[in-house]
């Protein structure tokens, strides 16, 4: 596998070739404790999320709300983002822009470098991910330490997170406690959650208290007011932008909602989709670095604002819906293919439905050309979706971007990555016979008259199935014959 | 070309013509107003913030120093720090507080940094309000409120009035006209810090404060 070890662990990103994303999905659905450990919870978060809507009109009114608001933020996405940039601006903070990865990391370690950093904080960021910005940093002599208890322990095994919202979804308590005993010097071994979580704590505290930077994602970006809003309940993410004396906020540019009200539903659908909570424990809106008046909070703000393939889906009018997604993670939750496979078997920064409708625009088709069929397309995940992305409509979408033939103006980098001459032939002789009566009638003549000539092997059909026959006779035969 | 005018011109060369209709929150929101009284609005606010494991006592404008002192030495705290400045840091005596020092926030975080993280057992702010759908209540940093001073002690204790809970967060910010001016950081807070990281199992106290006291001022004569 392009020499990457195969473990349900340590995915590095961008090396997901076809045959690369078989082999996992394949090692995932045999692993028992994995599936298991994710069928236990994707049955809770969906429990607690449908607690958290027990009036359907109530679901149906927001529903309807947060969608309207996302397709209006987007119909305006230059001119917010020029809105955003001026209040930000206006209110002390510096905005960055960043068309690629390389981009956003050379812009933060530029601001690492200038404040001669040794040691950056992060709050939950799954922009950084995206990015592989921790590696970009430590590359250049820079420490990058999660600080999310479920990135903490990720990061400490080496590991990607699995899930958007619960990073470290798939280790059981036993597996961390022993985790937490090998790695953090003087800890024993205890399953004990409470006393594991008092670990980090106080491991982490140490290092807000030392670090130079701390590091956040943003759930939403404000234009009329220039706020970055952040969505927590552990108060590390309060920690990263309060204590250091720079923080360094990251977001892709489809974050951006013109109106300070607009972000109220957005918010409470949010965190009720995404765990089921009515809020979570922390909302923090920040509008600027510390001000005269105020005692505490960092001296210095930045925002990055990374495109990363954005701008390709915002181009199509279609695609451009993928960009309504608030990261909520509800749409894997309720995903059949995510339940068996878990989020590291796909290979990429965002696991499950929404990953397999941003990554192609992130890595180009390329190589994400058969993350669209790893779906039975049952529609759970568009039903789910609190801004309603239609995700199995963008899914069919993009396996006809992969499998046609490729053309001069392609919608996506990496069109027709799927395209099979032989194959598309062969669809287009089916059409023909299919659609003229005459070469229909000959052909399932000729198939029930040589019905013992069928191949008894059959692709990836017969692995499991019996072999599929022409029946012995026609129904059209059959139905003359009735009286 | 900079990065920021590519990205621009890519957007621009695809934005639609016409921006959608302006979406208004308010119409969701008033097909479910509820007709409150104070009363009412202050048990949910309740019912909302113990859900997320926060303690609530409800005092009045009088008494409410008292009460703060007694939960101060039944928690056995032995630092408590506040913002200086303000009308309810001024209520607070030291005679009141018996083994609990207290200590007003004085000079600039740096300074203080390390005792935040080492010394002090207890945070007290003041809030600006509430909101009874959720539980949350609101807290705007300034002089008087310091953000680290509800982030970083073990405990926080908040002062909440009860004239000023909101029904849900679109009234609070339409009420108040947020929009118009926010401090450098905004806050609702629902409860003490807490994770469910580890094998979805809810610990309290991930990074921030293990409890959130919740201190109520509520109109003299209904105190609970
Ligand atoms: S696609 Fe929809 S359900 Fe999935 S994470 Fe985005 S907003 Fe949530």
């Amino acid at each position: 596998m392009n020499g990457q070890t195969h473990t349900t662990a340590g995915q590095p990103i961008a090396i997901v070739s076809a045959q690369a994303l078989r082999e996992r999905m394949h090692a995932a659905v045999n692993d028992p404790h994995l599936r298991q450990s994710f069928r236990g919870a994707m049955d809770f978060l969906m429990a607690k999320r449908l607690a958290q809507f027990p009036d359907e009109s109530e679901l149906v009114s927001l529903r309807s709300l947060s969608e309207a608001i996302r397709q209006y933020s987007l119909s305006k996405l230059p001119d917010l983002l020029e809105q955003l940039e001026a209040n930000l601006t206006r209110n002390g903070v510096k905005v960055h822009w960043a068309e690629t990865p390389e981009e956003a990391n050379a812009i933060m370690l530029g601001i690492a470098q200038a404040h001669r950093a040794r040691l950056i904080v992060k709050g939950k960021s799954m922009v950084s991910e995206e990015i592989e910005f921790n590696h970009a940093m430590e590359a250049a002599g820079v420490g990058a330490l999660e600080s999310d208890m479920g990135e903490y322990i990720v990061q400490l095994a080496g590991e990607k997170p699995s899930h958007i919202i619960m990073p470290a979804i798939h280790q059981t308590k036993q597996q961390i406690a022993k985790l937490f005993a090998e790695k953090i010097p003087g800890v024993d071994y205890t399953d004990n959650v409470d006393a594991l979580i008092q670990i980090g704590r106080r491991v982490l505290r140490e290092k807000f208290e030392v670090a130079d930077i701390g590091l956040s994602g943003v759930n939403f970006a404000v234009a009329e007011t220039g706020t970055l809003c952040l969505v927590e309940n552990e108060g590390n993410g309060r920690m990263c932008t309060t204590v250091p004396k720079v923080h360094i906020a990251i977001t892709g540019i489809e974050k951006v909602v013109e109106k300070l009200e607009h972000v109220a539903p957005l918010y409470s659908i949010l965190t009720r989709s995404a765990t089921g909570q009515a809020v979570s424990t922390y909302f923090n809106l920040i509008s600027g670095p510390r001000r005269s008046d105020d005692r505490d909070g960092p001296e210095e703000v930045h925002l990055v604002l990374l495109d990363n393939g954005r701008s390709q889906a915002y181009a199509d009018e279609q695609l451009r819906k993928t960009l309504q997604c608030i990261r909520c993670g509800a749409c894997m939750n309720h995903c059949p293919v995510y339940t068996r496979i878990g989020g590291h078997a796909y290979g990429t920064t965002y696991p499950g439905p929404i990953g397999k409708i941003v990554s192609p625009h992130m890595m180009g088709l390329e190589q994400t050309h058969l993350l669209p069929t790893a779906s039975s397309l049952c529609g759970a995940c568009g039903e789910v979706c609190p801004v309603k992305i239609p995700i199995p409509e963008l899914l069919i979408r993009l396996r006809g971007e992969a499998n046609s033939a490729p053309h001069a103006h392609p919608a996506m980098v990496g069109q027709g990555a799927a395209y099979d001459p032989k194959i598309s032939l062969l669809w287009r002789i089916w059409a023909r016979v299919y659609g003229h009566p005459a070469a229909y009638r000959a052909f399932s003549w000729l198939a029930t008259r040589f019905r013992a000539l069928t191949p008894r092997k059959q692709g990836g059909w017969t692995v499991a199935r019996t072999p599929l026959q022409p029946a012995p006779r026609r129904l059209r035969d059959m139905l003359k014959e009735r009286p | 070309m900079s990065a920021r005018d590519r990205i621009l011109a890519k957007l621009r060369a695809a934005q639609p013509a016409q921006p959608n209709a302006l979406p208004d929150p308010a119409e969701h929101y008033a097909t479910r107003a509820r007709n409150e009284s104070k009363a009412d609005r202050l048990a949910r606010f309740r019912t909302g913030i113990e859900g997320f494991h926060a303690e609530v006592h409800v005092s009045t404008a009088a008494d409410w120093p008292d009460l703060l002192a007694s939960l101060c030495a039944q928690k056995q705290i032995g630092t408590l720090m506040y913002g200086a400045d303000t009308p309810a840091g001024a209520r607070l005596h030291a005679t009141g507080f018996g083994a609990t020092a207290l200590r007003p926030w004085q000079g600039e975080f740096e300074q203080l940094k390390a005792d935040l993280f080492h010394t002090v057992d207890a945070g007290f702010t003041q809030t600006r309000g509430a909101i009874a759908e959720t539980g949350s209540l609101i807290v705007w940093a300034s002089a008087a409120a310091p953000r680290t001073l509800s982030l970083v002690p073990p405990i926080h204790f908040a002062l909440l009035d009860a004239n000023h809970i909101h029904p849900t967060f679109f009234d609070a910010l339409r009420a108040e006209n947020w929009a118009a001016g926010l401090p450098t950081n905004a806050l609702l807070i629902s409860g003490p810090s807490k994770t469910a990281d580890i094998q979805q199992t809810l610990a309290y106290g991930a990074h921030g404060p293990k409890e959130l006291v919740v201190i109520v001022i509520n109109a003299e004569g209904d105190a609970q």
